[in-house]
């Protein structure tokens, strides 16, 4: 029997207005109320709100043997309380079936763990309180945004208390090895660690539509039988992607919702069942250890850190922005504190990206801006702002 | 009274539908002439996007600034635009979503072929019109200006041809020019009557790489319409930092790279100058990612292409503006600063330093040089009330009807002057 275990990412950022060089020194409003809540809303309704009605139905339809996973940052929570908290509410009806489990990261979805430890833990933090207070949940298992993962990040997630953590099955930290085993982490005692079967992963959330993929169209029968194929293979199948997959980057006409409605009873049918990760790491003993000196992620082919800090712009506005911490935090002051954190989503780091090959298309369907210097002049204007603030306080 | 004079002028690019300073230029030379007694037919391309009624009412109202309602705009479709080159004509004929697919038909294949197409629907306006002289601006209408030419033979006059040259390729490319461009150029310089050039720097260039005879080519300044600027509004940045200002196309040209480089000196001597630059172009991404390269990122802020009263903003905004230019025919906006109150550091290769006393003049490959220049105007008050008291009230002085002066007195020479044509 092969268990599959589902997680989904929910995430928004809250992007930047096109902060005018005029207005630098106006202090604040630095982001595009608008625009967010437009995106809000066309990804709650294509997305968020019928995706959870069908996995709500899938849950009850197969007497709880489906189950799933989210994990859902502190930006996108904000967003769904100021414009549209019927979302909100409709994740706390999953979560209180008590078959969905719920993941920490960083409240606002950054890569702190690349800069600053403290910061990273601080996020953490953040993070755990809002699930407490929103979902009365206590997550036991750690990503890292963008499943940023090494040694490293396991010793902290133990640290904090975790059972578990995520991390992509890249081909480079795995070599012969297989994604679908629990391993431990270099240099931990008791976490456990649960790798992407990005293959499987990505046949869903990037080719389920691609009409030159030599597996279109793909069915949920065709799709249970590549999982069952893993038996006397491996204990898990992982199956981690962006909830948007669902109606968004997926649109609903390719037939993806149909797809997920299916999938759970051809998966069940063929002898395999569905696991949370905290029921994964309860049922199978790490198969070895696993060494991760070097950070991988989920994004691209490259499967690095690439992406986000892969030129000059990107490196120049981290820099200046962790640069800032410690000054920050010693105003005090709550309001300068959260705009500083919330310049710390990956996001916008990403759309400064300007690699352009075998990840360009994806790159530009998530650009907020026609090109990625936009992105860097519309950061680092805001940037200048809060430091002509932080100088003022 | 002075016979009126009728000219039918040929332009690309006319405010608010500019993107450079050959619209700025036209547009205070025909403000300049309508009040000297002309009346000016302009003619000039007009880009999709724009639906022709709302293109004409625009430039109508711009129009009316202008005196006596003495000008009237004729426009033909095309993609032309002034600072294109072969490789962006392409682009946009082909790559442009906004274009529809029926009117790209229309278009020349490439760049000349739509030059030459553009030259052949200004003869159909050309015959419709009547007029005295024939004024063309920069090498794209040149072709233009030929055929109308060809018109008025026709009628059996010869009607004197101007070419007004505001940059030539060696400019533009920073002396790697493109022969088929060159070529167009020289033509038209050597078909026309009267060349006039923005400047004495200008004149030679086309003395020395067109052959052009030194008594056909006059030498016509261009100018401002000087106006007191009066603005209250405070820029919250003045407050902590001294702004050091760019303005202009991010093209080899304009030297942004080299204004990064300035800026990297400057950065590195002190902490608390900004630099701010006004302008899009080919060179835009390479000059964002060069300024984080250099590790200054954070002090240079982009500002992208603006309409002109923002431009006077950022202006008013700065302590000092810097023109770097590699070659620069003229440079009007180094009189837009003065106006606006800011001191100015000019390329010595450029028309502007030739008629402006109270400017630093320097070389623009002079990094060091320009770098202390600069924070010497920033810190150093006598240098500094110096040069903004001088130039304001120099600037005072500047008005395009001397401009239009000179060129009415060369259409009437030339008129006077004319050959008639052989039996």
């Amino acid at each position: 029997m092969v268990s599959v275990c589902f997680y989904f990412q929910v995430h928004q950022p809250h992007r930047l207005r096109k902060y005018h060089v005029f207005e630098i020194g106006n202090g604040g409003n630095y982001f595009d109320e608008e625009k967010n809540e437009a995106i809000c809303r066309k990804v709650s309704e294509k997305c968020y709100l019928p995706a959870n009605n069908l996995i709500y139905d899938l849950i009850h339809e197969t007497d709880g043997r489906f189950k799933v996973c989210y994990s859902i940052t502190g930006a996108v929570l904000e967003q769904f309380e100021k414009y549209y908290p019927k979302v909100t509410e409709s994740f706390i009806d999953l979560v209180d079936t008590g078959l969905v489990e719920l993941l920490d990261e960083t409240y606002y979805h950054s890569l702190a763990f690349l800069y600053s430890e403290k910061e990273f833990m601080e996020q953490i933090e953040l993070h755990r309180k809002q699930m407490k207070e929103i979902f009365n949940y206590k997550p036991r298992v750690f990503r890292n945004t963008e499943l940023i993962y090494n040694n490293r990040v396991a010793q902290l997630a133990e640290k904090m208390g975790y059972d578990g953590v995520l991390a992509e099955g890249a081909d480079r930290v795995l070599g012969w090895r297989s994604p679908n085993f629990v391993y431990r982490p270099t240099a931990t005692e008791e976490i456990k660690l649960m790798l992407k079967n990005y293959r499987l992963s990505d046949d869903i959330a990037f080719r389920f539509s691609e009409r030159s993929w030599e597996g279109w169209p793909l069915t949920a029968d065709k799709f249970a039988s590549w999982v069952s194929a893993v038996n006397g293979n491996g204990n898990v199948v992982n199956l981690f992607m962006d909830y948007e997959t669902f109606g968004e980057h997926q649109w609903e006409d390719t037939g993806i919702f149909q797809f997920l409605k299916h999938l759970p009873r051809k998966i069940l049918d063929g002898g395999n069942d569905f696991k949370t990760p905290s029921e994964v790491l309860s049922s199978y003993k790490p198969m070895a250890e696993l060494d991760i000196h070097h950070i991988v992620s989920w994004a691209d082919v490259e499967r690095d850190l690439s992406a986000w800090m892969g030129n000059r712009m990107q490196q120049t506005a981290m820099e200046q922005l962790y640069g800032m911490e410690q000054e920050i935090k010693e105003t005090g002051d709550y309001q300068l504190i959260e705009d500083w954190r919330k310049l710390q989503t990956g996001d916008h780091l990403y759309y400064m990206c300007t690699k352009w090959f075998n990840d360009g298309d994806v790159h530009k369907y998530f650009n907020a801006y026609d090109r990625p210097h936009d992105a860097f002049i519309a950061f680092m204007n805001v940037l200048a702002d809060l430091k002509i603030r932080l100088r003022e306080s | 009274m002075q016979k009126t004079i009728k000219i039918l002028m040929f332009g690309w690019e006319f405010p608010p539908f500019n993107s450079g300073g050959l619209g700025t230029a036209c547009y205070g030379l025909t403000r300049g002439l309508s009040r000297n007694n002309a009346e000016i037919v302009f003619v000039l391309p007009r880009a999709s996007g724009v639906k022709n009624e709302n293109y004409m009412k625009i430039l109508n109202t711009a129009a009316l600034d202008i005196d006596n309602g003495s000008i009237k705009f004729k426009t033909i479709d095309s993609i032309l635009t002034p600072y294109l080159s072969s490789e962006s004509y392409i682009n946009e004929r082909y790559n442009n979503t906004k274009i529809e697919v029926d009117e790209k038909l229309m278009y020349g294949e490439d760049l000349f072929s739509e030059v030459m197409r553009y030259s052949q629907e200004a003869k159909i306006i050309a015959s419709k019109e009547e007029y005295d002289v024939i004024h063309c601006h920069d090498w794209l209408t040149f072709p233009a200006g030929i055929e109308a030419k060809k018109i008025a033979k026709m009628r059996g006059i010869n009607t004197p041809l101007i070419a007004h040259v505001h940059a030539t390729e060696f400019d533009r490319t920073a002396g790697n020019p493109n022969q088929a461009v060159y070529n167009v150029e020289r033509h038209g310089m050597h078909k026309a009557d009267a060349v006039i050039a923005v400047s004495n720097y200008t004149k030679n260039m086309v003395m020395n790489h067109y052959g052009i005879d030194g008594k056909k080519i006059h030498v016509i300044h261009n100018s401002i319409d000087y106006m007191p600027s009066y603005s209250s509004e405070e820029f919250k940045i003045k407050k902590h930092h001294k702004i050091v200002l760019f303005v202009g196309r991010m093209t080899i040209q304009k030297g942004p790279d080299h204004f990064l480089w300035i800026a990297k000196k400057i950065a590195e001597k002190d902490d608390n100058i900004r630099f701010v630059m006004v302008g899009s172009g080919d060179m835009f991404p390479f000059i964002v990612e060069e300024a984080a390269n250099l590790g200054i990122g954070d002090k240079v802020f982009f500002a992208d292409f603006m309409p002109q009263k923002d431009v006077e903003r950022a202006y008013r905004m700065a302590d000092v503006y810097v023109m770097p230019s590699l070659s620069e025919p003229f440079g009007i906006t180094a009189l837009e600063s003065m106006k606006n109150g800011t001191p100015v550091i000019v390329s010595k290769q450029s028309g502007v330093s030739e008629i402006i006393k109270n400017c630093i003049i320097v070389d623009f490959w002079d990094i060091n040089r320009i770098a202390d220049n600069i924070i010497n105007v920033l810190y150093d008050s006598d240098t500094r009330n110096k040069l903004v008291g001088g130039s304001m009230e120099e600037i005072k002085k500047f008005s395009w009807n001397e401009p239009a002066r000179k060129c009415i007195q060369l259409y009437n020479s030339l008129i006077l002057n004319k050959k008639p044509l052989p039996a």
